[in-house]
Parts: C-alpha cells; sequence; structure tokens
C-alpha cells in the first residue's frame, strides 16, 4: 500500500496553493466584508483558464483529467485562502462531472468546454426547494412536456452561483403517479431563458462572496432535448453525483480548518502571557495536538474515499465518511483556533472569525451530518441485511 | 536555436527557515521545498523566447539529489521541452555547478543559457558568471531585459546606480533578475502533459567531471534576534542618539 501522490498531484496541489496564496489570500477579506464581484468572477475565470474547473473531466472536453484525488487536493488548497472560491470551483466541477457522467454527447459538446474553459463563470446544481431540503424527493417543481418542449415551473431555494452560472443542472417531477423520488428528471438549463428568473441573494453568516439565490421558473420553456439522462430517472443522478460533490466539500472544510490552525499555531510561539509564548502551555499543546490528529484522520478519509471514485469502486459510503468526519472537526478545529487567539480571535482584523463563519456551512449544505449518518447507517445495514 | 535553462530545488521562500539543533546546516527535514524563484523568471525568459519565435527549444537542467526531478517537471508543465537531471547527492559548490553545466553546454550547444542570478537559499550569485569563464561565453548578468538579435543579444543589466545596457555576441550566458518578467502558472492539462515529455538522467561521472569541495561549512547559526525599539520623545533626542549612541551619523 502507497500513500504518497504522484508526481502529478503533488504538482497541481503546489499549483494550487500557489496561486491561492497569490491570488485569492489578498482579497479573501475584502471579499467578505465588502465583496468584490468582479474581482471574484476574474479569479474564476482565471481558475479555469488553469484547468481547476474540469478537474475530473476528460481533455477531449477542455478537462483537465487529473482525477478525483488531484480534485480533493486542489479545492483544500484553494479553500485555505478563500471558501467562497472554493465552493464555486467546487459545484462547477460536480456540475461538469454530471454532465459528463449521464448527459448525451451533443450536450457534452456543448456545456462541457464552456464549464471548463470558464467561458462559463459557474454552473449551478439546482435540487433543493423550500419543501425539500433534506428531503430532496419531496420536490414539487415539475416539467411537463408539450409538444417539443418541457415547460418547467417551480421554485428551487439556496442556489450557488444563480447569479453568474452558465448553466443550471435542475431536477424536476415528470411523472406525479410515480412513487416518491421515482417520477424525477433532469434537465440543463441556460442562464437567461426565458421563464427563469433568480430571485434576491440570500444574507449569509459566511461564504459571502458567492452568491446564493432563489430560482424561479414560471412556464419556462426548454427544448425536448434539454433533458439530461434518463427520463424519470433524475433521482438516482442526483444521488450518485452528490456523494463526488461530497469529496469536494469535506476536502474545502479541511482546507478552512488547516488554514485556521496553521494561523493559531504560529500565534501561539509569538503570543506572550504569564512571560512566555503561549505554546509553552501544556493546555494549549494537547489542543493542538487533537486538532491536527483529527485534521490528518480527515484528509486520509477524504484520499481514501477520492481514491476509491477514481478507480470506479463504489465510494457513496466512504465519502459520506469522509464529509462527515471532515466537516465536524472542521468546524471544531475553527473554533479551537479561534480559542488559541483569544480576544484576537474574535476580531474581524485577524481572519480566525471569517474562518468559523465560513466552515460552519460545511456540515449542512450537500447533506447535513445526519444526513451523511443517515446514508452510511443504511450502507451499514444493507452490508449485512 | 535551443535555450538551456538551470532549474535549482531550494526550500520554499515562505518557509520559515530553521537551523538544526547541532548547528550543522539548515534543518530540511520535512520542509517544504520548490524552484528557486530566480529560476523561475529563468525559465519563463526561455519559454517567451520560444513563444516568440526566437528559440526553437528550451530544454531544462537541474544537478542535484532525484528530488530535483519535481522542479524539473515543473519547469516540463511551464513549457520546457525536455529536461536534463545531474543526479549528485553530494553538497556541491558553485564550481561544481558551473563545471557540470560546462559540459552538457559542450554536448547542446545551446545559443541562449538563462540562470537565476542568486538561489534564495545559499545566495551565492557566481554560477553564472563561472560558467561563463569556463566556456568563454559572454555574459549579461542581473538582466531586466534580454533582446536577441540575430548574432548579438542586447541586454539591459541592473546594477547599483541604475540600467545598464551592454550589447554581447552570441552565444550567451544571461542571470535573471526580478524585473525581467512575471513567471505564469502551470496550468493543470500542462502538468499532466509533463509526465509524457523527455527527462534524461547523467551523473557527473559521465560527464567527465569530478567533484570537488573548495570550502568546508564550518557552522550556521540563526540571524541574532532582533531587539525591541525604543521610543523617542523629540526629534533633537533622535539626532542626539543616531550620532551618540548608533554613532551613525
Ligand atoms: C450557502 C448555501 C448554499 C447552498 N447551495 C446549494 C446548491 O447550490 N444547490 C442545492 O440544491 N442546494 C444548495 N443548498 C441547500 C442545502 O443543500 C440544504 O440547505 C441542505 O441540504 C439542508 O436542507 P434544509 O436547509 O432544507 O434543512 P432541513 O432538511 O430542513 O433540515 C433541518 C434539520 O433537520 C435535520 N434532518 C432532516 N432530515 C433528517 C433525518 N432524516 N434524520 C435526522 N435529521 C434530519 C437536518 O440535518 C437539519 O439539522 C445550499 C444551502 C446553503 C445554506
Amino acid at each position: 500500500m502507497d500513500l504518497s501522490l504522484s508526481q502529478e498531484q503533488q504538482l497541481i496541489q503546489q499549483m494550487a496553493a500557489k496561486f491561492a496564496r497569490t491570488e485569492l489570500e489578498p482579497l479573501a477579506q475584502k471579499l467578505d466584508h465588502s465583496g468584490d464581484r468582479s474581482a471574484f468572477l476574474a479569479n474564476l475565470k482565471k481558475l479555469a483558464e488553469l484547468g481547476f474547473m474540469g478537474l475530473n473531466i476528460d481533455a477531449q472536453y477542455q478537462g483537465t483529467e487529473a482525477g478525483s484525488v488531484a480534485f480533493s487536493l486542489a479545492i483544500t488548497e484553494i479553500a485555505r485562502a478563500c471558501a467562497a472560491t472554493a465552493v464555486t470551483m467546487s459545484v462547477t466541477n460536480m456540475v461538469g462531472e454530471v454532465i459528463q457522467s449521464v448527459a448525451s454527447n451533443a450536450q457534452k459538446q456543448q456545456y462541457l468546454p464552456k464549464l471548463c474553459s470558464g467561458e462559463y463563470a459557474a454552473g449551478a446544481f439546482c435540487l433543493t426547494e423550500s419543501s425539500a431540503g433534506s428531503d430532496p424527493a419531496n420536490m414539487k417543481t415539475s416539467a411537463v412536456l408539450e409538444g417539443e418542449n418541457w415547460i418547467l415551473n417551480g421554485a428551487k431555494q439556496f442556489i450557488s452561483s444563480a447569479e453568474y452560472a452558465g448553466v443550471f443542472v435542475v431536477w424536476a417531477v415528470t411523472d406525479t403517479s410515480m412513487a416518491k423520488g421515482k417520477g424525477i428528471s433532469c434537465f440543463l438549463v441556460e442562464q437567461g431563458t426565458a421563464g427563469m428568473s433568480i430571485g434576491k441573494a440570500e444574507q449569509k453568516m459566511g461564504q459571502k462572496a458567492s452568491v446564493t439565490n432563489e430560482v424561479l421558473f414560471d412556464q419556462c420553456r426548454i427544448p425536448q432535448d434539454a433533458l439530461m439522462g434518463e427520463l424519470n430517472q433524475g433521482f438516482k443522478i442526483a444521488v450518485t453525483e452528490l456523494a463526488g460533490g461530497r469529496i469536494g466539500i469535506g476536502s474545502l472544510a479541511l482546507g478552512i480548518a488547516l488554514a485556521a490552525m496553521d494561523y493559531a499555531r504560529n500565534y501561539t510561539l509569538e503570543r506572550k502571557q504569564f512571560g512566555q509564548v503561549i505554546a509553552k502551555f501544556q493546555g494549549l499543546q494537547w489542543m493542538m495536538a487533537d486538532a491536527y490528529t483529527e485534521l490528518e484522520a480527515a484528509r486520509l478519509l477524504l484520499m481514501s474515499a477520492a481514491d476509491k471514485k477514481q478507480r470506479g469502486l463504489a465510494f457513496s459510503k466512504e465519502a459520506s465518511m469522509a464529509k462527515l468526519y471532515a466537516s465536524e472537526k472542521a468546524n471544531q478545529a475553527c473554533y479551537t483556533a479561534l480559542q488559541l487567539l483569544g480576544g484576537y480571535g474574535y476580531i474581524s482584523e485577524y481572519p480566525l472569525e471569517r474562518y468559523a463563519r465560513d466552515v460552519r456551512i460545511t456540515s449542512i449544505y450537500e447533506g447535513s451530518s445526519e444526513i451523511q449518518r443517515v446514508i452510511i447507517s443504511r450502507e451499514l445495514l444493507k452490508e449485512v441485511s | 536555436m535551443k535555450v538551456l535553462v538551470t532549474v535549482k530545488r531550494v526550500i520554499d521562500y515562505n518557509v520559515k527557515v530553521r537551523v538544526k539543533a547541532d548547528g550543522s546546516d539548515v534543518d530540511l527535514n520535512n520542509v517544504k521545498m520548490a524552484m528557486n524563484p530566480f529560476c523561475e523568471i529563468a525559465v519563463e525568459e526561455a519559454i517567451r523566447l520560444k513563444e516568440s519565435g526566437t528559440a526553437t527549444e528550451v530544454i531544462a537542467v537541474s544537478v542535484g539529489p532525484k528530488a530535483c526531478q519535481e522542479q524539473l517537471r515543473t519547469a516540463l508543465a511551464l513549457g520546457a521541452d525536455r529536461a536534463i537531471h545531474i543526479e549528485s547527492e553530494a553538497q556541491l559548490e558553485s564550481l561544481n555547478v558551473a563545471k557540470l553545466l560546462a559540459k552538457v553546454i559542450e554536448q547542446e550547444q545551446p545559443g541562449v543559457v538563462i540562470l537565476g542570478k542568486q538561489a534564495i537559499d545559499t545566495d551565492n550569485n557566481q554560477t553564472g558568471q563561472m560558467l561563463s569563464a569556463l566556456t568563454g561565453m559572454a555574459q549579461g548578468t542581473f538582466a531586466s531585459k534580454i533582446d536577441i538579435q540575430g548574432d548579438k543579444a542586447v541586454v539591459i543589466r541592473e546594477v547599483d546606480g541604475g540600467l545598464q545596457t551592454i550589447e554581447l555576441a552570441m552565444p550567451i550566458i544571461a542571470t535573471t533578475d526580478l524585473r525581467l518578467n512575471e513567471p505564469r502558472y502551470a496550468s493543470l492539462p500542462n502538468i499532466m502533459k509533463a509526465k509524457r515529455k523527455p527527462l534524461e538522467v547523467k551523473t557527473p561521472e559521465e560527464l567527465g567531471v569530478s567533484i570537488k569541495a573548495h570550502t568546508k561549512l564550518l557552522s550556521v547559526g540563526a540571524p541574532a534576534e532582533r531587539k525591541a525599539g525604543i521610543k523617542v520623545a523629540s526629534v533633537a533626542e533622535l539626532v542626539d542618539k543616531l550620532k551618540n549612541e548608533a554613532k551613525v551619523i
């Protein structure tokens, strides 16, 4: 068994770290405080041009074809500097992967190069609704075939990047007579399609540069061939693709937590109280030891899930375990790091309070920790029953 | 025309350097390594020469342990066409490196050789100059602009007083200063393609160079810690202290 990274994976990790440090880090605080949409979008464009928006997409569609391990490594490095950029990158990669795995050749040709090259600033994943969060099968958005067109009606909630995404993967009920979760299909909808409108941006606790909106469909007419994958098989697509996305969100959580702990570790060697640097206090040393140990375990879970995915093995349980553990431990680590800075951790001039706000959502979106436990236990019991 | 560009593996510039407890050297255990920033500028310049049609091939070369291949792969990902690794675990001094590079130049016959003006680990600033002496090639050090014009090259050098423009007969050796260019990022697809580019490994013996130690490292120490400053009440007091205590004016 060899746990080391390949040379390409190492180079991608280094490149991501360098880009994050030079291009993203200097801007992250400003993006959080006052926002700067054009600077944010400019960085997304640069990331796309360097190949970060299609890490796991085939080269024939202008993807990087670097695999899931490289994807996880890159997300972690980008998240160390700017979580809002990292989540946009993670979701856009996930949108690309759904298209690659289930779309028709024509759809792949149409959308993947635009997502990978940055012609589209981002991709959007429209699953959640106001009454369908943890329980997406309860969605109400509908699609009815009328002649040569599908007519979409309904509203999607909390859609990342909706204001600037070029293409939306939208789930809608296509057969109300079927059992819950069965009659759902998946569609590709372009930004600007008549009948689709973007609601106001939500005011959020963190990851503020990444916009989150309601997406409304009112008699939204899309061509018949906007259907992606098989009719009425859409829910399976969502479940499968979210497993890959979870590796992204776990990796993102890890990046924020490592940034927080690295900052705090350096701080404890500089800050003096009671006549000595605070790193000398054993109580703090143990906090640090525990946090880094848990983050290392999270990293290994993520790497293992990503490795399984890229080798074509079943990885959904592992992805849920990795997301559950990484996001929970990252939340704790950010609070530990903030505690290590004392009052300064609470002050906006220091990045700790931003890390603590940014990391909070990672144990909620793309399946809350509770839902990960539902998935994990279901798999575990299935194995023996 | 071929361009030969040198690449050194050094401690990443962001890392806080630690000295080994016994003072024998800098501690490299578990330390992040990277391409010397001046070498990054050299690679960028070489690639631009190729992109502008002045050069036809960019060859990256590195001397040192096996791990140097990581930096050579970076150079390949950035756009070098092939790489040569001269593998040696020895403590290399500039003169040894220059002798090895001179042999590579003899074999490859490049029109332009670009090196960093110095490496940020040992800060020697002498390999380029030594290489020029060994090969008889003209040198343009501390370059902030390199302009190849057929059988001559115009190099603008950063000198203490400002900028100096010199004209050199080709082939030339140039060493890079900070303002020569701004290195690009390697794109991820190019990183993936780099593994298919040729990387040749040679040894000093194969090149007919024996590594000799001319200096002995006695000890390495951390710089003295900066003491806390004091506040002065007035300009007069400041001038007095500068004159009578610091004795600098
Ligand atoms: C910033 C942000 C960005 C987002 N981006 C997107 C996006 O791009 N696309 C998209 O489709 N969605 C997106 N979401 C939605 C997100 O995935 C949902 O918020 C999440 O799935 C939880 O759904 P909910 O908010 O409705 O919570 P609810 O489902 O109402 O959950 C409330 C609580 O009940 C718990 N719970 C629910 N069911 C169970 C159960 N069976 N057992 C135990 N506990 C349970 C939950 O864990 C949670 O603690 C985003 C959300 C946010 C905040």
